[in-house]
């Protein structure tokens, strides 16, 4: 008892400057198994300690008392000060322990969902990856716990605010899977097909040692984006993906392949019975969903294509040419496309006529160029970052060692061997 | 345009002088004065191909078959070819009479007198091959290859043939090694031999006399005829020169020249090398004057007659279905040669109107619809379809928008692939420092 009061006031104490907290820290450090005997005794010192001026303290007592398995009524009482404490705390404190912060987020996340509003989670975590990023490119392990929350509650604009971010940095090969996987599949949701894609791509591609399911679920999903967006869909895998993915990933996901080669026979009725006789395999993947969507975007791209070769063409055509079953049916399908803007046409009822139009952009507008210029910027800004990641790769010494074992030998003076290690 | 209306319009041939009455025409074929044409091997074969074609079809043609078995008995007779003669015995049935039955004792004294030429042959080879004198033992294997071509063991005869190889001294046996085996390799269907036959042939450093080379000439362009090269096949066959005549009659004759070479041409070249290649190709020109139709066909549709050029194509598709090169070749060639004149035909025009389209090709308005559909999701034609009104407006794609979509999306590209680059070698990176942390 005496140890946690001194602790009390040590961190109110030295809780102001950055050489502080490191000392507190420390400090912290040594006492933290002692924290851990006592979790009981902690809850009254709680209210001692200011969560937004001694995070770090605070941050050490919460976790020493949260850990252990709860029942739903002490998760509902421990959600608030949870969240209370997320909010509020200090980003520059809680850096120092990161990986005590990323433990008690985590256990706020089973909280909320052992008591199943995942909704009450989603802000908080938001301000806790904020908080735990060290730059806005940097991943961390809390994202895809983030992301489930959004997921599971159904909030997918604000979980798309926070794929906005390009990352880069990552802690964890795990962390990048599951964000990946969990974006793609909120992206999917908003019907943002490229950006899910995108997504979905980096986890088949990103690099493995052996497989995992992740990688196996997000290929599936991507086979069925693809389709959707692109209406085909090429089973190569680019030759930068892990040799292991390369080998095996098709293995596993064998019905999702052949549906693919269905729809690229581009018969409607083929792969309708192909999907009703495997609806059972989709089903359980919990792809149904998105297989629908398959179907339907099958009439978009035949419909498409048609706007190549056509000028006007008859509704009856239309229904003939893409398997519809009557003139009505094609008008409401070209209706709903002209209305998301995928195609260009005017439906001239009278003669039952459609005509397809040109796309009217000019690329003559101030938006336009605006679009081309912020567009040029940021690629000029990514290739400035490629440049300063080759220089820098350039003067490791592992590389240069490599290098210079392998360079070519011109002359004679140059069989010298090169050291291993420079001295540095 | 079923064949057996074509077969109606004529009953057999008269007897008329083998030159002067077109051979290869809109009549039915005449077998004799076809056959005529050829001789040796060569003349069976196609015998026998047109009787089996026959076969499949309807009544009328079974006198054009019964016709063209008769002529193979009788041409198989008067060679030493057994297993051939049983063969034809054997697709006669007896229905041709009794002189045209199975011979069973000529083909034992045949069989009998086989067996000793060979033993004589053998022991004649053997005693060169002892004395090692080279050109006896050319001319012994030569005779050994020749002796099996004319028993239909064409296999042994092409080992014979290339066996000289090595006792050849002259460039006149090279020429002739690489003839006979050449021969032995259309018999066989081999084609990939002949290609290098004729131009290790080609490759000799006398210059070869004309008469071969116009012979090497139809062999190169039969082999690409045969492999779907219609292009290098056409430029095969143009090249051949006046001097064929008929001194390769055991291969091809001089109207099988014209006819291949000018569908090819048609089907494959465009119209620049169609003027220099065909119609002002003076040497081809006397090849043509045997095939008159084909001369009309390419000058009608280097003219613009559609109709009347698809109609004389039309007319000699039944015979071509006859010849044992081009049978299966005349669907695609037909296809190509139509899918090339409806592109010349839209290509002046900024809009067509598709009803006078159908009539100049006489055709349907639907099914002349459908085609162009085809052709234009080929990329073949630029254009687009108003159905409503039926016109056919050419549309060329206008460069500058093409260039703004094309430059936006290259650089969502590179944007989204240097991203992913870059995600990727952290995760190495990370992966390396990982790995390299262990071991220390």
């Amino acid at each position: 008892m005496g140890s946690i009061e001194n602790l009390v006031t040590q961190i109110q104490g030295l809780s102001g400057s950055v050489d502080d907290i490191a000392h507190l820290h420390n400090i912290l450090k040594i006492a933290d198994e002692s924290l851990h005997a006592e979790p009981s005794a902690l809850s009254s010192v709680l209210d001692q300690v200011d969560p937004a001026k001694h995070s770090l303290g605070y941050l050490y007592f919460l976790e020493a008392f949260t850990f252990g398995p709860v029942s739903k009524e002490q998760a509902l009482t421990l959600i608030p000060i949870l969240a209370r404490f997320i909010n509020c705390c200090d980003a520059q404190q809680i850096r120092f322990a990161p990986d005590k912060f990323v433990s008690v987020c985590k256990r706020f996340k089973d909280h909320v969902l052992l008591i199943e509003s995942p909704l009450r989670g989603v802000s908080p975590m938001r301000a806790a990856v904020r908080k735990l990023q060290t730059t806005s490119e940097h991943l961390t392990t809390l994202h895809p716990d983030f992301l489930l929350l959004c997921i599971l509650s159904k909030s997918y604009n604000i979980g798309l605010s926070v794929l906005e971010d390009d990352i880069f940095d990552v802690d964890q090969p795990r962390d990048l899977f599951l964000y990946c996987y969990y974006g793609g599949m909120i992206c999917i949701g908003q019907k943002r097909f490229r950006k899910a894609l995108e997504l979905l791509h980096n986890v088949v591609t990103a690099p493995m040692n052996t497989i995992n399911a992740i990688a196996v679920e997000a290929y599936k999903k991507y086979i069925l984006v693809s389709l959707i967006h692109y209406g085909q869909f090429s089973t190569s895998l680019p030759k930068y993906a892990s040799s292991a993915a390369q080998r095996n990933l098709k293995n596993f996901c064998q019905p999702y392949i052949e549906l693919a080669t269905t729809y690229s026979s581009g018969k409607i009725a083929e792969f309708k019975v192909y999907v009703d006789t495997n609806r059972e395999k989709f089903d359980n993947d919990k792809n149904l969903g998105l297989v629908k969507q398959v179907v339907s975007s099958m009439y978009k791209h035949n419909i498409q294509r048609l706007t190549q070769t056509y000028l006007t063409l008859s509704l009856q055509d239309i229904a003939n040419t893409v398997q519809l079953g009557s003139p009505k049916e094609a008008e409401m399908h070209v209706l709903q496309m002209i209305q998301d803007g995928e195609i260009f046409a005017t439906i001239n009822q009278k003669d039952g006529m459609v005509r397809f139009l040109e796309d009217p952009e000019q690329y003559k507008t101030c938006q336009m160029i605006e679009r081309i210029d912020s567009s040029i910027q940021r690629i000029m800004t990514l290739s400035r970052k490629l440049n300063a990641m080759d220089e820098l790769m350039s003067y490791d010494p592992l590389y240069l060692s490599k290098v210079g074992r392998e360079r070519q030998r011109f002359d004679f003076d140059d069989f010298d061997t090169v050291p291993q290690k420079f001295p540095i | 345009m079923e064949p057996e209306d074509e077969i109606y319009e004529n009953g057999g041939g008269e007897q008329p002088p083998p030159r002067s009455k077109p051979i290869i025409s809109g009549e039915q074929l005449d077998v004799e004065t076809y056959a005529s044409l050829y001789r040796d091997r060569t003349k069976v074969a196609r015998l026998l191909f047109i009787a089996d074609r026959c076969d499949n079809e309807a009544m009328p043609l079974e006198a054009l078959g019964m016709e063209a078995l008769r002529m193979a008995y009788d041409e198989i007779k008067k060679g030493e070819n057994t297993q051939l003669f049983r063969e034809v015995v054997g697709k006669i049935r007896g229905r041709l009479g009794d002189k045209y039955e199975m011979d069973a004792a000529w083909c034992e004294t045949v069989d009998r007198r086989a067996e000793q030429k060979k033993e004589k042959l053998e022991n004649e080879l053997n005693s060169y091959r002892t004395n090692l004198i080279k050109e006896s033992i050319r001319m012994g294997y030569n005779d050994f290859g020749d002796f099996h071509y004319a028993h239909g063991a064409l296999g042994d005869a092409f080992k014979s043939y290339v066996r000289t190889r090595d006792y050849c001294t002259t460039s006149k046996h090279i020429i002739s090694m690489c003839m006979n085996a050449i021969l032995v390799s259309i018999e066989m269907g081999q084609f990939t031999h002949v290609t290098s036959y004729v131009s290790k042939a080609e490759q000799t450093p006398d210059a070869l006399d004309p008469i071969t080379v116009a012979k090497l000439r139809c062999a190169a362009g039969l082999a690409h005829l045969e492999t779907k090269k219609y292009k290098l096949a056409a430029r095969k066959f143009l090249e051949t020169g006046p001097e064929l005549g008929s001194h390769y009659n055991e291969v091809i004759a001089p109207q099988d020249v014209a006819t291949y070479g000018g569908l090819c041409a048609l089907a494959s070249f465009d119209r620049t090398e169609l003027k220099n290649k065909v119609i002002d190709n003076l040497n081809f020109r006397n090849f043509l004057e045997l095939v008159p139709e084909v001369r009309e066909l390419i000058n009608d549709f280097y003219s613009s007659h559609y109709a009347s050029c698809l109609e004389y194509l039309g007319n000699l598709k039944p015979n071509l279905l006859l010849d044992i090169h081009l049978h299966d070749h005349v669907e695609t060639l037909y296809d190509q040669i139509r899918h090339k004149a409806l592109i010349q035909y839209t290509h002046p025009f900024v809009s067509v109107d598709l009803r006078m389209m159908a009539n100049a090709f006489k055709t349907s308005v639907a099914g002349l619809e459908k085609e162009l559909e085809a052709l234009i999701t080929d990329n073949q034609i630029q254009a687009r379809i108003d159905s409503h009104n039926k016109i056919l407006y050419a549309r060329h794609a206008d460069q500058r928008n093409a260039t703004f979509q094309r430059v936006l999306q290259t650089g969502s590209e590179f944007d989204r692939d240097v991203r992913s680059m870059l995600l990727r070698a952290n995760l190495i990176k990370y992966d390396h420092n990982l790995r390299a942390s262990r071991k220390l």
